[in-house]
């Protein structure tokens, strides 16, 4: 049996919420005072998820980074992985706001798209 | 080969560059950091003493009193502000009017012109914010207020526009004799010379005693201070001091020139010569000692604080002159307050001393004024509009809490001896001097000297040296 | 002089919420004042997600929420001027304003709006001791430096204070590539919100130390180290010192409403909030001087500022035509005390207040299982238990006209917390 710790953001009380796991099945969830932290923590031990949130070098453009996320959440462990393509990524202006800079990115079936309009230089 | 190198360009060297560029001669100034005004001239108290502080006789009083009178020509030729806002050295304790009547008779005796002993009365009504517990002070209506940066730069600019050539990042390592000159051996190179001034500030022991066999010995005495808000800048009109001790004029609480309020400085004696750190117990003890004699102090309008050192010799004297057993090597050592107020006299006192070993004629062409960088707000909105339409970048405020427009950061990058960092750009404009701490400012700041002066943004400065602001770009795809 | 209805001073989420508010109240002039190079304010650089919940009832990014208001603006075309500085404002709403094209513009506005935001309290405010060498910078200037002009102020970093700015860059810097070595707070809670502190923090490991502060900060060029200490009863405690060696100081400290503005033309100002003081119309002291945003108090979600901001706009409107409610002078006072720090607005006027007037104040301290009290003079109308409240979190009451009718000789409203 595993025991994994975890802070519910479900509001500021923060609760410290205890998950007992035996493989993926969840035993118990403990110290949470509502259903929220219930929920909350058996999401975080079964499939963490995400938003990244960053920025990609503009080719040509009148600024030289566009902002971006990752248009919906991530699996937690694809972060790195997300990243890196992120920082590898290079996008030519104009970028519109909505636009996919990163398709389908490290594999997650998620894009990328920009979150602001940089104009062409 | 030069006539005189001066090494520092702190206030003492750039009054000495500014007095020898009236002569037609060769002269050099070698300074170790990257601007002039880096070392003591930039964090002390900002204060033109009246002169009743020093020993009777002394240098120190000599030039005190002669600096203080030169101050008000030597701020209008040079196009800097300066105000006789007056001195106040206040007594908490009846015991204490004494030491106030030693200071007076001291004072007329090193001759300053106006001195007066006010009770209580007197005092709190030119000060109603003085401590309850003040009895008495001494008023010395010719104390005065200055920037320190703007007179240390507006005297270098102007010895390098009459000829003074200036050196950064190039510290003395050594002196040598050749012939009657000297060689100074820098990390840049060797320089050939007649005369060496030293106005090497805390470093000023080092080449006396690379000279002399009569050493000196300088102590860095850290001081500590705490800028506040300019929304609390009238809290007095005068400089309060309280009796002076052993360790020097005492925790002062004064208006700045440009309207914020200073308090400080502590006294500690240390040995590294760039320790320049605050320190928990230093801020304490200033706050302690300025509540002593002013009342209702706003510490929560701090905006910074900082820490300057002084050079204190182990006589408490000015060292100036030539040594005895180094001829050609002309000493200003020792430079501890009141050498602020000093430097104009100091100047005048070394150029005497080199016109009359040299025979110097001064020069027709001698420029004695210097324009400042204009101050967009002294105008009238018709002139301002006027140079918007001439340059726009006037128009543009850079710095908002300081109020500072492009045009005025491009002048202080484009003169003489400009800027080069974010620090060089803040002592000519005050861009990033005011309440935000350069927090809005900096990147602006740092976009414009990137812009103008083309230093890539990794090798951008604070203040030099490898005081780096930024490590590198966000993303790896850009070479 | 140009004359406008109502002149809008900044261009961020409150200045643009505001005009879109005073156009659909049916204002037509209006002009929005911007200093920087673009509409939006600091969301622009607040490129993380999180915006909007509220609002628009999905997770937004900063320059995402700011768009959906610039959009409106431009479709309103209601008319702005970048790069404009505001220069002063006078008790007669004069406003004067810098740029290059024009130089010094004075307009004569029917009714003000202050929309400035706010600034970051920096490094001196607190005389944390030690060298002052570069890379000390505050968490907002190095979130602009990331997110929007591409360098990296540093590559090991420390930072102090736990404010939601502070946090996410935690993770910025993370994602960028730095070594966030740890965070410390000088409170014994976080000002920040708890989602942020497991997704900014924990995600990443890195270490959250309340009731910590900086003691000393090495290096004389660039930053070398920072030594963090235990704090108890506001002082440092000896022998509780950490040193983490490291090139950059982060600090995010607090944030003070930027009102200099304000003060030149006569608004009176509250020592707690540091924002103006403003009644039922978030109307300052002086006439046709309307403030929302966080020139008014620091908020914790954009989304309150725009509905702040809103509120601000059709006051100002009603100003500007003159259609503001007859009153018959009765003026209630709002009072925060025992545990809230401060109410906005301060003052409520029943017979100009709308039908349900939201009231926001923040709390002093970390409150679990305790109860806001709503008292009518001296009678407790409204007990509401809080399962916590903490300071970094706004709270709201909310005021009924039809229930403050019932009390014609009600003088002032408090609120409390109370334990039981």
């Amino acid at each position: 049996m595993e025991k994994v710790d975890i802070t519910c953001i479900g509001c500021p009380m923060g609760c410290q919420v205890t998950v007992e796991l035996e493989g993926k099945e969840v035993l118990s969830v403990s110290g949470n005072s509502c259903p929220i932290g219930d929920t909350y923590a058996r999401k975080e031990v079964s499939n963490p998820e995400r938003t990244v949130t960053s920025t990609v070098f503009v080719e040509d453009g009148e600024k030289v980074r566009v902002s971006v996320k990752t248009a919906s959440n991530i699996p937690k462990a694809k972060i790195n992985e997300c990243m890196e393509a992120i920082n590898k990524a290079v996008v030519k202006a104009p970028v519109a706001i909505g636009d996919v800079v990163i398709e389908n990115v490290a594999g997650t079936g998620v894009n990328v798209i920009a979150t602001r309009n940089v104009g062409a230089a | 080969m030069y006539d005189v190198i001066i090494i520092g360009a702190g206030v003492t060297g750039a009054a000495v560059a500014r007095e020898l560029s009236r002569y037609d001669i060769k002269v050099c100034v070698l300074e170790k950091g990257e601007d002039v005004c880096v070392g003591t001239s930039k964090a002390n108290s900002a204060i033109v003493h009246a002169g009743f502080d020093a020993a009777e006789g002394s240098l120190m009083a000599k030039m005190n009193v002669r600096g203080n009178e030169l101050m008000t020509d030597l701020c209008r030729d040079l196009d800097i502000p300066f105000k006789r806002n007056g001195s106040m050295v206040v007594c908490i304790h009846e015991e204490e009017k004494e030491g106030l009547q030693v200071l007076y008779e001291r004072g007329i005796k090193n001759g300053v012109k106006e001195l007066y002993i006010l009770n209580r009365e007197e005092c709190l009504e030119k000060e109603p914010n003085l401590s309850d517990k003040v009895v008495a002070a001494l008023y010395a209506p010719t104390g005065g207020i200055i920037c320190p940066f703007m007179l240390n730069i507006a005297m270098a600019e102007n010895a390098c526009e009459n000829g003074v050539e200036f050196k950064f990042d190039t510290e003395v390592t050594g002196l040598s004799r050749k012939g009657e000159g000297w060689v100074v051996s820098t990390k840049k190179g060797d320089f050939d010379t007649k005369y060496v001034v030293n106005a090497a500030g805390l470093y000023s022991d080092v080449f006396h005693n690379m000279v002399s066999e009569k050493k000196i010995h300088i102590t860095p005495r850290r001081g500590d201070y705490c800028l506040l808000d300019k929304e609390v800048g009238d809290l007095v009109s005068c400089t309060i001091f309280p009796q002076p001790t052993k360790l020097g004029k005492g925790v002062l609480v004064s208006p700045t020139i440009h309207g914020n309020l200073i308090v400080g400085p502590t006294a500690v004696d240390i040995e590294d010569k760039e320790g320049t750190n605050t320190t928990a117990a230093g801020i304490d003890d200033l706050i302690a000692k300025a509540n002593d004699h002013v009342k209702n102090l706003p510490m929560r309008k701090v905006i910074t604080s900082f820490a300057g050192l002084r050079a204190h010799e182990d006589a408490h004297e000015f060292v100036l002159g030539e040594p005895e057993d180094a001829p050609g090597f002309i000493d200003c050592a020792g430079i501890e307050s009141p050498g602020l107020t000093s430097c104009p006299a100091i100047g005048e006192y070394v150029g005497g001393l080199l016109k009359e070993k040299m025979s110097l004629k001064e020069k027709e062409n001698f420029k004695k004024t210097r324009k400042g960088i204009l101050d967009p707000t002294s105008l009238s909105v018709e002139e301002r509009n006027e140079l918007i339409k001439k340059d726009p970048s006037y128009g543009k405020i850079i710095c908002r809490c300081e109020s500072v427009s492009e045009g005025e950061i491009l002048d202080a990058i484009r003169r003489p001896l400009g800027a080069r960092s974010l620090d060089g750009v803040k002592r000519r404009t005050r861009a990033g001097m005011g309440r935000c701490q350069a927090g809005f400012c900096s990147p602006r700041v740092m976009e414009i000297l990137n812009r103008e002066l083309g230093i890539p943004y990794e090798e951008l400065t604070k203040s030099g040296g490898n005081s780096k602001l930024i490590v590198g770009r966000t993303k790896e795809v850009e070479a | 002089m140009t004359y406008y209805d109502i002149v809008i001073v900044g261009g961020g989420p409150a200045g643009l919420a505001a005009a879109i508010s005073a156009r659909k109240s049916g204002i037509e002039s209006i002009l929005i004042l911007e200093r920087d190079t673009e509409l939006g304010g600091i969301l622009n650089q607040c490129i993380h997600n999180g915006f909007g919940l509220h609002t628009f009832k999905e997770e937004l990014t900063g320059p995402e929420y700011a768009y959906r208001y610039i959009e409106q603006v431009l479709d309103e075309k209601i008319e702005y001027k970048l790069e404009t500085m505001v220069m002063d404002i006078t008790e007669d709403r004069i406003v004067t304003a810098m740029n290059k094209q024009e130089g010094m513009v004075m307009y004569q506005a029917g009714a003000v709006i202050l929309a400035m935001g706010c600034r970051e309290r920096p490094r001196g405010a607190l005389n944390i001791p030690g060298f002052r060498p570069a890379g000390i910078y505050s968490a907002g200037t190095a979130q602009r430096l990331v997110n929007m002009e591409g360098y990296m102020p540093g590559r090991e970093v420390v930072i102090l204070g736990s404010g939601d700015i502070g946090l996410i860059m935690a993770r910025r810097m993370t994602l960028e590539g730095a070594k966030v070595k740890v965070v410390a707070e000088l409170m014994p809670y976080s000002g920040g919100l708890k989602r942020n502190i497991v997704q900014c923090l924990d995600d990443f490991g890195i270490p959250l130390k309340l009731s910590h502060t900086v003691v000393n900060i090495e290096g004389k060029e660039r930053v070398e180290a920072v030594t963090i200490a235990k704090v108890e009863n506001g002082k440092p405690v000896p022998g509780t010192e950490i040193r983490y060696t490291c090139d950059t100081l982060l600090l995010s400290v607090g944030l003070i409403p930027e009102n200099e503005l304000s003060k030149s033309a006569g608004v009176e100002l509250s020592p707690i909030t540091s924002g103006p003081v403003v009644n039922e119309s978030l109307e300052t002291n002086v006439p046709g001087i309307f403030a929302c945003g966080n020139v008014l108090h620091v908020h914790d979600l954009v989304d309150y500022v725009s509905e702040e901001a809103e509120r601000a706009g059709a006051s100002a409107a009603s100003f500007v035509r003159g259609d503001i409610k007859e009153s018959s002078g009765k003026v209630i006072d709002l009072v925060a005390t025992e545990g809230a720090r401060y109410t906005v607005p301060t003052t409520v006027d029943v017979d100009r207040m709308p039908d349900l007037l939201t009231v926001r104040f923040r709390v002093a301290d970390v409150f679990k299982e305790s109860y806001v009290s709503v008292y009518y003079d001296d009678e407790r109308i409204m007990h509401n238990k809080k399962r916590i409240m903490a300071p970094g979190e706004m709270e709201q009451i909310i005021l009924q006209k039809k229930k403050l009718a019932e009390y014609p000789d009600l003088k002032t409203i408090t609120i409390r917390i109370e334990k039981d």
